[in-house]
């Protein structure tokens, strides 16, 4: 009796702490409409090669959501030009990535600008251009001292930014970083613990800006959303594609006026040998596959995995189905 | 050989860390000091107060029930499993859940905190209560106390050690956890030992070493406390009880 009991108890406990997580989960969002903005253009369409077949490429990516997608798209791209594609999505940090390109294990995968100058070359965040251009030129440089061939930037680039919410934006008139000034020593803002000693964050607001914050609130980056929605911090650093800004007005993002924050737009970074060998269609699907890979459209993305939990794979097939490169 | 002359070599650099100032990683051109010994404190002292806020609040919450509940011999199957029940919960869970149900900062984490060190302490105190001598409290009875003075003067003095045991246990898992709330809102050492992107090794091995040295410090200290509020009479059972 006293067992059963026991039991009955522990399942209560544990379904009242499921309610609650899937409830604290649910709660960020709204959009379950697909929008990818361009329309299926034939010019677009991604034509097979048949010699293409003997060459084996393996495309990776880093184990995060973004990365999972950007990987899937090249992927498929690929396998659409006829490549004999295997996929490795599972790889930890980018020195395990280079390492891997390096090895020969991976023929390539997605890197960010901003990571591969301040991750993998020690650059400092302060001397990373945040202009795409000038940040991907200095990207290049360095990698091909690697071996490794640094693709164009993708449209979209996925930086930290001060985000808040939109009613706040509204009530004190922002919509540039620069306009904290005389404000933002009344606002609190959260960040990463590392961020309080990031030039291209807390440090960089202070002496770029100039500014000052009633308080600095270190959270983890997965309570960026939370610690707004429950007015914990006037202020958050978000990320510029989140899954969480697709289709919403709730937030506002506050623009780098000064250029503080590193450029974080995507470069496919590949082995120099397995581009060469491979033919001109290596290069031009990846660089056709990104063609529409804008903020809006990334943001969606992430939101079709993050929220509505779809497959990664499946949300990338549809975005190049939608885009025309592939029927 | 190798591997000994790294980790001297890391806690070379720790050391550093603890005790001078330096320039953060990756700060480029910018002046960004970062360690030294003023710095660490303002980390330790915040983990230090929110770890004592929410071990008093254990202590006032737990304390009371078990010593009730133990005196009437009753509630065994809630402060036993209940205990147990709480050991079994991760507690980075509870410090996240808490923080997703009810917000970030030191009140948040001081509860938080205070909930993980809830179960030693009630289940340590029950035990401790049931486990008294019964011609002990007999005897007392029978001279006549009141049962708040049995509980007091009797069943307390003599159930001290093994309450110690709890709170000890309590304070540790607390202050430990206390690391984490670097993600929650709060600046603890946990700033330091997940911030390699900003401190380098050196930073994140001189949290640890932090960390540990205060837990250590905290465990030696309620040690005392502990022989302190220790009986004469039941030191003198244990030595004979030994010899």
């Amino acid at each position: 009796m006293r067992g059963l009991r026991l039991r009955g108890v522990f399942a209560l406990m544990i379904a009242a702490i499921l309610a609650v997580t899937i409830a604290a989960c649910g709660g960020g969002g709204s959009s379950t409409t697909s929008s990818t903005s361009a329309s299926g253009n034939s010019d677009n369409l991604i034509v097979s090669n048949p010699t293409n077949g003997k060459v084996a490429i393996t495309v990776g990516s880093k184990n995060f959501t973004e990365e999972y997608i950007l990987g899937e798209i090249y992927a498929q791209g690929l396998e659409a030009a006829g490549y004999n594609v295997k996929k490795k999505l599972n790889l930890g940090s980018e020195q395990i990535a280079l390492k891997a390109i390096q090895d020969g294990q991976i023929s390539g995968y997605p890197e960010y600008t901003s990571t591969a100058l301040g991750s993998l070359f020690s650059v400092p965040a302060d001397q990373i251009p945040a202009n795409a251009q000038e940040a991907y030129a200095q990207a290049k440089t360095k990698l091909a001292k690697e071996g490794v061939e640094a693709f164009p930037p993708t449209p979209f680039a996925d930086s930290n930014a001060v985000g808040t919410l939109t009613s706040t934006a509204e009530k004190d008139n922002l919509t540039d970083i620069s306009d904290l000034k005389g404000i933002s020593q009344n606002m609190t803002l959260a960040g990463s613990p590392e961020c309080r000693e990031r030039i291209d964050c807390l440090v960089g607001l202070e002496k770029n800006y100039g500014l000052t914050f009633k308080k600095f609130i270190p959270v983890d980056i997965g309570l960026r959303y939370t610690v707004l929605d429950k007015g914990d911090a006037d202020l958050s650093i978000l990320f510029t594609s989140d899954a969480q800004l697709a289709n919403s007005k709730k937030y506002t993002i506050l623009k780098d006026d000064k250029e503080l924050i590193p450029s974080g737009n995507v470069i496919f970074l590949a082995s120099k040998k397995v581009a060469d060998e491979a033919g001109p269609d290596f290069r031009d699907t990846i660089e056709k596959v990104q063609g529409n890979l804008t903020l809006p459209v990334i943001q969606e993305l992430n939101s079709e995995v993050d929220i509505d939990k779809k497959e990664p794979a499946a949300v990338a097939h549809n975005y190049l189905v939608q885009s025309g490169y592939i029927k | 050989m190798i591997l000994l002359a790294s980790i001297i070599d890391s806690f070379t650099g720790a050391f550093d860390f603890i005790l001078h100032s330096r320039q953060a990683v990756g700060s480029g051109h910018a002046d960004v000091p970062v360690g030294g010994i003023p710095f660490i404190w303002t980390f330790a002292r915040t983990q230090l107060e929110v770890s004592a806020i929410a071990l008093g609040g254990a202590l006032a919450v737990g304390m009371p029930i078990g010593l009730i509940l133990g005196h009437i011999g009753k509630g065994e199957y809630f402060a036993v499993g209940f205990g147990n029940a709480g050991r079994a919960v991760p507690e980075i869970a509870v410090v996240f859940l808490l923080a997703a149900l009810i917000g970030i900062g030191l009140g948040n984490v001081a509860l938080a905190l205070g909930i993980l060190g809830l179960p030693p302490i009630l289940t340590n105190t029950f035990v401790a209560i049931r486990q008294v001598d019964p011609t002990a409290v007999q005897a007392a009875e029978g001279m006549g106390m009141r049962p708040w003075q049995v509980i007091l003067r009797v069943e307390l003095p003599l159930a001290a050690p093994t309450i110690m045991t709890g709170i000890r246990t309590a304070a540790i898992n607390i202050f430990a956890t206390a690391t984490i709330a670097s993600f929650v809102g709060l600046s603890t050492l946990g700033d330091l030992v997940t911030g390699t992107n900003v401190y380098g090794t050196d930073g994140v091995v001189a949290g640890a070493i932090v960390i540990a040295v205060l837990a250590g410090s905290i465990e030696a200290a309620l040690a005392g406390v502990q022989r302190l509020v220790t009986p004469r009479g039941l030191k003198l059972q244990r030595a004979a009880r030994s010899a």
